[in-house]
């Protein structure tokens, strides 16, 4: 479904990410690990048009997305919940969500997707008047998904979404990204709580110093020696 | 006047030095609809309005857009530059004489009791009222306005759902605009104009902006009040030429008491 061939990205004169090939299938978790400064979200970026290709190619469907902003890869159905969240702040939650539906997909079947985001997650439907901004991190965590469900993407891609929550939390959003896998959602995780990653997802690659190190199936990954020694510490 | 300026500083954080040269464009081509074309103002204010939100876009575009990621010295020196060549163009096409623009509602006055109401003024403020209710509600309550708030609020999020924030940006920059065309048009029968007249509007609607709250309507509506109730008492208690010294008076006491203004958000 998504396929990266050799991207390079990078900010000023650091390459972050240098020669990242990977592919999702339709369907899949796929993660993306590796530790602070390996070129994770430089790469997700990158795909999401966010920053611009240095080298490389990006496919989604067969169709090359290198070169398009970022309005452009939304509107060919990838959807993206940054690092940090990125709501906003001074808006209510429905504001919120709301603005998710930007697409033409998204803006045809807003009122069921809203329906979808409240089931995944009731807390925000009592919370709906209220302003983004003042919510705990793990109710932003999932106001930034819910947006990003609400273009109907094909392909979500999330970045560092257990970042700063209490680990109860953190097992609540990995739960629920498995619930919106099986709605037939492919998804792209980058994440730095391996452990989490690789348990949930059905693949996975490794990223050091800007390349893919090591690749395969979650399962496999999690008994690798080389994974244990480096991000597990046993 | 001063709500577009605030909108403009909201949405982009970009400060208009050239807010009240736009603004006596806008009564300049009131001037001209109504010594040419014989259209009062009252009616013309919406023909100025849309040519300053071209005007408005056309900066935006041509401008701002490339000096945004631009520190802030940079960006005041862009628009003064601006501000310096609306000025000097309306110096070249209508001459250093004051101008001012006649409408039958201007000689009207009502006598309610012992008070005379300047009927031109009771009907600017009316407007006023209008279209800053009706700017709130396209902020609220319309897809393009939530954009434009979004914008305001984190360009980057705005960018991540698949904004083009450039765009956005050009239409707040050319509402803003269209605010000072619309005021502009709206004052002409009431106050007397010429091309420098620009920067003092520009340096009364900051004033405005700051006491109010940058980046907030109500405190714009509110602190336009304010400053010119406190400028009429001035000109009444003291000399009509001293009545400054009492707005900038209250400036200076809101920055002293609440240095984010009254209805403004404290920087964090």
């Amino acid at each position: 479904m998504l396929r990266l061939d050799a991207v390079e990205a990078g900010y000023g004169d650091v390459m972050a990410a240098r020669a990242v090939s990977l592919e999702v299938r339709a369907g899949e978790i796929v993660a993306l690990i590796g530790s602070n400064g390996a070129g994770k979200t430089t790469t997700l970026r990158a795909i999401a048009g966010l920053l611009p290709l240095r080298g490389g190619s990006v496919e989604l469907e067969g169709r090359r997305l290198s070169g398009l902003g970022p309005a452009a890869v939304v509107a060919a159905g990838i959807a993206h919940v940054p690092e940090g969240r990125q709501l906003f702040p001074t808006m209510t939650v429905r504001e919120n969500l709301e603005l998710g539906a930007r697409t033409a997909a998204g803006r045809a079947r807003r009122a069921e997707t809203l329906t979808r985001v409240f089931e995944l997650f009731p807390r925000l439907a009592e919370r709906l008047g209220q302003l983004a901004g003042t919510l705990s991190g793990g109710e932003q965590q999932m106001v930034a998904i819910g947006r990003a469900l609400m273009a109907r993407p094909r392909l979500l891609m999330l970045d560092e979404p257990s970042l700063g929550l209490a680990p109860v939390v953190v097992g609540a959003i990995f739960a629920n990204l498995t619930a919106i896998n099986r709605d037939g959602l492919t998804i792209l995780l980058v994440e730095q709580n391996v452990l989490r990653a690789l348990r949930c997802s059905h693949r996975a690659y490794v990223l050091e110093n800007g390349t893919i190190t090591l690749a395969g199936d979650s399962a496999t990954l999690l008994a690798d020696e080389r994974i244990k020694r480096a991000y597990l510490g046993r | 006047m001063a709500v577009g300026l605030t909108l403009i500083f909201g949405v982009m954080r970009v400060v208009n030095f050239a807010h009240g040269d736009m603004m006596v464009w806008g009564m300049y081509l009131a001037f001209v609809l109504s010594t040419r074309a014989g259209i009062d103002p009252y009616v013309s204010f919406v023909v100025c309005a849309a040519a300053l939100f071209v005007l408005g876009v056309a900066v935006q575009r041509g401008l701002v857009d490339r000096i945004l990621a631009a520190p802030h010295e940079m960006q005041i020196l862009l628009m003064l530059g601006v501000a310096l060549v609306l000025e000097n163009t309306a110096l070249l096409a209508f001459g250093p004489e004051p101008a001012r623009v006649r409408s039958p509602l201007a000689r009207l006055t009502w006598d309610v009791g012992p008070l005379y109401v300047d009927v031109a003024r009771l009907v600017t403020f009316g407007l006023a009222i209008v279209l800053t209710l009706a700017l709130s509600l396209f902020l609220f309550h319309t897809e393009r306005g939530r954009l434009i708030r979004a914008a305001a609020d984190n360009p980057y999020g705005a960018m991540v759902i698949g904004t083009d924030v450039r765009r956005v940006y050009a239409t707040a920059f050319g509402i803003g605009a269209a605010c000072v065309g619309a005021a502009g048009a709206l004052v002409s029968p009431i106050l007397p104009f010429q091309p420098p007249t620009g920067l003092s509007l520009s340096v009364t609607s900051f004033n405005i902006v700051i006491i109010g709250g940058m980046g907030s309507l109500l405190g714009a509506f509110i602190g336009g009040l304010l400053v010119s109730v406190a400028e009429s008492l001035g000109a009444v208690f003291l000399r009509p030429s001293l009545k400054e010294l009492f707005s900038f008076s209250l400036l200076i006491l809101i920055l002293l008491l609440r240095p984010a203004g009254l209805f403004g958000r404290r920087a964090s």
